[in-house]
């Protein structure tokens, strides 16, 4: 009798507890939730929750989930079942993008941002916003318009060890200026303790980074995009002067076998110890290599030009972005924070505190030296999201694969270009 | 009465058939299904398109990466069936006799299978790597006058895979020889006393009484060695950070490509079903041939 009584008790308790709404209703005011994977971030985030919560009694509650393809899958299975949180982020491409938007999960920004002389959309850099926007006509039939917010901006570039260009003999303010100086200086080194070139090409995408800077800078943009539409083979001889870069790389041992076994992790350290002389690696290693190494002497360089024909362009934009989720309950809230999180105090602490670069262009000038130069690389930056047309994933593998194999020496260029386009041929004609 | 006591009966039997059908039936039935869309793993299911057999089509002639990886992980599954088992086996039969400190090796050969699999591949990186490792394996063949055995083991495109299935079968090793070792001791000591005294060597004794008993322990271990090492993949992210130009690549690592880098989740389910169903053949050919083995001796 005692115990049905003890029961009765605590499921009345759970009951009276779960009729009382959250404590959001409590204080009268929402929680906004975010989601996100930028485990470097996470103090910072949680300090600027904090003064918002000051300002306006509104929680933050920033709650992270790592490492990011953990994340991606969480953001997935949550967008299936509705209940994604206020804010997230969106890892992947601008397909996968388009697709939380016709799924009805995204916000669209664009009144929000154009408010008062388009204020907010002001704070930006345009190619930041770039990476969130949708133009008219978009080949993935997104109403046109801004979807997201980016909180910073990244360039992926490559960074020169100035110690080790002195050991070689070399200037170590003047980096090589065309890809044929970076595979003689490739030629130079003797010392099998140093590594002439490294990067994480374990992992594809930087792979295809590297050899889509080069594609711009030897055919263009134009021409790029072509190929991507199906209108140019990738047996065309401009793509086989891409990939043939990378043998050239390999044949002149600036690369070894092992970087396509490499994670960036790895890579990172590498450079951040002086055993590399060239990294390849986006504008967030700045923060790595500070943790590494504090006293790391290195600069900032472009990937050098292999071509006259066309500029060379560099992967950058947002490097992350928070999006409103659409069918959240505290969207206006929501809005007003993000509004608040990309102003120029906030993000300028962001940036000092993560090392990070800034979306909001009116803080650049409290940024140090070494993050600066990766800034400047903002006026060669492109990324695959901003060209309005992807490829399709299964060439972008076979494409990069291919380019792992060519390092390898078990492929020819023009193996690799007839293979490509042998699965673009079949992804085209299963698209018709 | 009688009916009440077959319903009290499905009662208690609910709550297990619900959470078997919750967490087993229900999602591989929808994997199933998913095997026939063509689904990016964000919009509504029920805008999924419908594709019938194409993806399982593509995979039968289209797809020379997944073959690759199904031949990359049928080398180490064969190294693991072969080598690994045999260690196993050798090792289990020598802890089975009155030697010193059995239960200390018993021990220490049950270590490796404890480890992560991400630990292990991790510390034989930095083991036998030449970039970012110690390279160890490299130094002690120098040293004892033997350079031209020194390899680059993870980034040498002919050494990787086999590099993998030997560190594959140093960490699963522990897990055959824990069941050979149970296996043995179940074998009755008396048939060893009667086959001495007859006259039996250790050989013949090995020949007729000890692999004839354990042929149903063999084959156990042997669908267990298949069904784990065709799954292996977190030991080959550590050790070489990926597919290295398909060379390491297996069918778990193709169908986490698919679904998390090209998110095709319907092709990924797809290949999740036809990799299923290739074990389960591998499993039930293994089951029958044992059974044989036993009718025939009956």
């Amino acid at each position: 009798m005692v115990s049905k009584r003890l029961l009765i008790g605590i499921l009345s308790l759970f009951f009276i507890a779960g009729c009382g709404g959250s404590s959001q209703k409590e204080s009268g005011k929402p929680t906004i939730t975010i989601w996100h994977w930028m485990t470097d971030r996470k103090a910072s985030f949680e300090e600027l929750a904090k003064k918002y919560q000051e300002k306006t009694g509104i929680k933050v509650d920033f709650q992270l989930y790592a490492p990011s393809d953990v994340y991606s899958q969480k953001v997935r299975a949550a967008a299936q079942g509705q209940n994604l949180p206020d804010i997230f982020g969106i890892l992947g491409e601008k397909r996968d993008f388009s697709s939380f938007i016709k799924a009805g999960h995204v916000l669209e920004l664009t009144p929000y941002m154009q408010e008062n002389n388009s204020s907010w959309k002001n704070f930006f850099f345009p190619k930041a916003l770039e990476v969130n926007e949708f133009a008219q006509g978009n080949s993935y039939s997104v109403a046109p318009g801004i979807y997201g917010v980016p909180i910073d901006i990244m360039t992926i570039q490559m960074v020169y060890n100035k110690g080790l260009l002195k050991k070689l003999g070399l200037n170590p303010n003047r980096p090589p200026d065309t890809f044929q100086d970076l595979i003689e200086i490739g030629k130079r080194i003797t010392d099998p303790q140093i590594q002439g070139f490294v990067s994480g090409w374990s992992e594809l995408w930087m792979i295809d980074c590297f050899a889509n800077n080069y594609a711009f800078n030897i055919m263009g943009k134009d021409k790029v995009l072509a190929t991507i539409r199906g209108e140019v083979p990738y047996t065309d001889p401009d793509w086989i002067k891409v990939l043939t870069l990378f043998k050239d790389m390999a044949d002149s041992e600036i690369i070894t076998k092992s970087v396509i076994t490499m994670v960036n992790k790895t890579a990172e350290q590498l450079f951040a110890t002086d055993k590399a002389v060239f990294a390849f690696n986006g504008s967030w290693c700045v923060n790595v290599y500070q943790g590494m190494n504090p006293n790391l002497n290195y600069g900032v360089m472009l990937p050098p030009k292999a071509s006259e024909a066309y500029p060379m362009a560099i992967w950058g934009g947002a490097g992350s972005s928070f999006i409103v989720n659409a069918r959240s309950r505290n969207k206006e809230e929501a809005v007003k924070f993000l509004k608040w999180f990309s102003d120029r105090d906030q993000q300028a602490y962001l940036s000092e505190a993560t090392n990070n670069l800034p979306a909001n262009k009116n803080c650049l000038s409290q940024i140090p030296e070494v993050l600066a130069q990766f800034s400047k690389g903002m006026d060669f930056a492109t990324h695959p999201t901003v060209w309005g047309v992807s490829e399709f994933s299964t060439v972008i593998e076979a494409f990069d694969k291919g380019i792992q194999s060519i390092i390898l020496g078990e492929k020819t260029p023009l193996q690799v270009a007839q293979e490509v386009q042998k699965v673009k041929e079949r992804e085209l004609s299963r698209k018709r | 009465m009688r009916i009440k006591s077959t319903l009290e009966n499905y009662l208690f039997v609910t709550p297990a058939v619900l959470i078997f059908s919750i967490f087993y039936i229900i999602p591989f039935i929808f994997v199933f299904r998913l095997g026939f869309y063509d689904w990016d793993g964000i919009v509504p299911l029920k805008d999924a398109v419908f594709v019938g057999l194409a993806n399982f089509k593509e995979i039968l002639f289209h797809d020379p990466s997944w073959w690759q990886a199904m031949r990359n992980a049928s080398w180490i599954t064969l190294i693991a069936l072969t080598f690994q088992n045999a260690l196993a086996f050798l090792l289990a039969l020598a802890c089975d006799r009155e030697i010193r400190m059995k239960n200390f090796y018993r021990v220490v050969f049950f270590i490796p299978p404890v480890l992560s699999e991400i630990v292990v591949g991790m510390v034989w990186r930095f083991i036998i790597n030449d970039i970012d490792g110690a390279n160890m394996i490299n130094r002690l063949l120098l040293q004892i006058g033997l350079p031209q055995l020194a390899h680059s083991w993870l980034s040498d495109p002919k050494l990787a895979l086999n590099t993998v299935a030997i560190v594959h079968s140093w960490k699963g090793f522990g897990w055959g020889f824990l069941i050979f070792l149970a296996g043995l001791q179940t074998i009755p000591r008396e048939l060893y006393e009667a086959a001495r005294v007859d006259g039996a060597g250790a050989w013949h004794s090995f020949r007729k009484i000890t692999f004839p008993m354990m042929v149903p322990v063999m084959v156990l271990v042997g669908i267990l060695t298949v069904l784990g090492t065709m799954q292996a993949f977190v030991l080959i992210i550590g050790l070489v950070g990926g597919e290295f130009a398909g060379h390491t690549s297996v069918p778990v690592l193709r169908i986490l490509a698919c679904m998390r880098d090209s998110s095709r989740f319907g092709y990924a389910c797809a290949q999740g079903i036809s990799f299923g169903a290739i074990l389960v053949i591998i499993s039930f050919i293994q089951y029958r041939f044992s059974k044989e083995r036993q009718l025939k001796k009956i």
